[in-house]
């Protein structure tokens, strides 16, 4: 084992005696195109809802739930994935989730939340990691799409366009605050404010 | 055997005179007399499944509506889509709970919430109140299906108090 890392570091060190550096050079860029692209798509197909609902914990769990819900189903045939919520659309910050993410797989391998009653009763905590993170990034996510500043309080409730134009409009409040458990059913919402 | 022919009989005449009764009562229901509930399907044939009505909007006005007698439970002025009321959580009572009203400005849930059924006053809802949508319910923007006769008491009162004058 030792012998082969240091044959391996030798070879590495020395320059090339054989392959000429243009070759070398393309033939490098070449493999880098094709490693960062591979990179890239493997990390698109892990953010496609087709992906997330592979395991029956979101398949059965979030994803029936969010079916009644308006980001599945509404008058325009918008709608909303899991990732468009759920990870960050900038590059570094998506890398970050991802990693974060990691968690969620060995979550799956041991069975955190395999059977209904073992999800219900991670709820609160699954729920409160994702209003802290948006409540961090400012709804980040909420505000891909929904865009404040293209937001028309005349055609919004008069509820809604008080509540849009005061405590959103100064930053006192961020989208997650008011809107939680809009995509999915809530947890026991003892103690959570404004419940 | 006695028995088992009148059995025998009974039930024959069961079997000739059902049809007839089914066919007088189908007579009947042609005839737009008894069956009421069959005007919410137009008249359509039971064979046939009726084209559905459009679905009519909830009013989101959030204004209040008028009580058509002082018990009613007063109706809800605005949409409650996926608002929960469950055993985890009351959507309602973020707005109309008695420590959220001075923020929404939505009415309070009224003190007859609080008391149980002995009328002993609570200090949160009580359980037996706690299902909003049991009598408050969200209005759509539709006409009657069926004509609604009612008369209030105050218009009844009214009403008499004037024939009296005369």
């Amino acid at each position: 084992m030792k012998n082969i890392l240091i044959i391996g570091w030798k070879t590495l060190s020395k320059p090339s005696g054989y392959y000429s550096l243009g070759a070398l050079v393309i033939g490098g860029f070449i493999a880098g195109i094709i490693f960062w692209g591979g990179f890239n798509t493997a990390l698109e197909v892990t953010n496609t809802e087709a992906f997330c609902i592979s395991c029956h914990e979101m398949e059965n769990n979030v994803y029936e739930e969010m079916k009644t819900t308006i980001h599945f189903s509404n008058r325009s045939g918008v709608r909303a994935t899991c990732p468009d919520c759920h990870v960050p659309h900038a590059w570094t910050d998506k890398i970050a989730r991802k990693m974060q993410a990691s968690k969620e797989v060995w979550g799956m391998i041991f069975g955190t939340i395999d059977t209904r009653e073992k999800f219900l009763a991670h709820r609160r905590g699954l729920a409160e990691n994702e209003w802290r993170r948006l409540k961090a990034n400012d709804s980040l996510e909420c505000r891909n799409c929904h865009n404040f500043d293209y937001m028309d309080f005349t055609e919004q409730s008069e509820r809604a366009s008080y509540q849009h134009s005061t405590a959103l409009a100064d930053g006192e409040k961020t989208c997650i605050d008011c809107h939680k458990g809009i995509a999915h059913q809530l947890p026991d919402m003892k103690g959570v404010e404004g419940w | 055997m006695k028995k088992f022919n009148l059995a025998v009989i009974a039930s024959l005449l069961v079997l000739t005179v059902s049809p007839i009764m089914y066919s007088l009562n189908a007579n009947a229901a042609d005839k737009e007399t008894v069956n009421t509930v069959a005007t919410l399907r137009d008249h359509t044939p039971i064979n046939v499944q009726k084209e559905p009505n459009a679905i009519p909007k909830v009013i989101n006005k959030d204004i209040k509506q008028g009580r058509n007698y002082p018990m009613q439970p007063p109706v809800i002025p605005h949409t409650t889509r996926s608002y929960e009321v469950n055993k985890n959580n009351n959507k309602c009572m973020s707005c109309h709970s008695r420590h959220r009203t001075e923020k929404s400005q939505a009415p309070m849930v009224s003190v007859t919430h609080f008391m149980d059924r002995d009328g002993n006053f609570l200090a949160e809802v009580s359980p037996r109140r706690y299902f909003c949508n049991q009598c408050h319910v969200t209005q759509l923007d539709a006409e009657p299906l069926v004509e609604n006769t009612f008369t209030d008491m105050h218009s009844l009162m009214k009403a008499k108090a004037k024939s009296k004058e005369h």
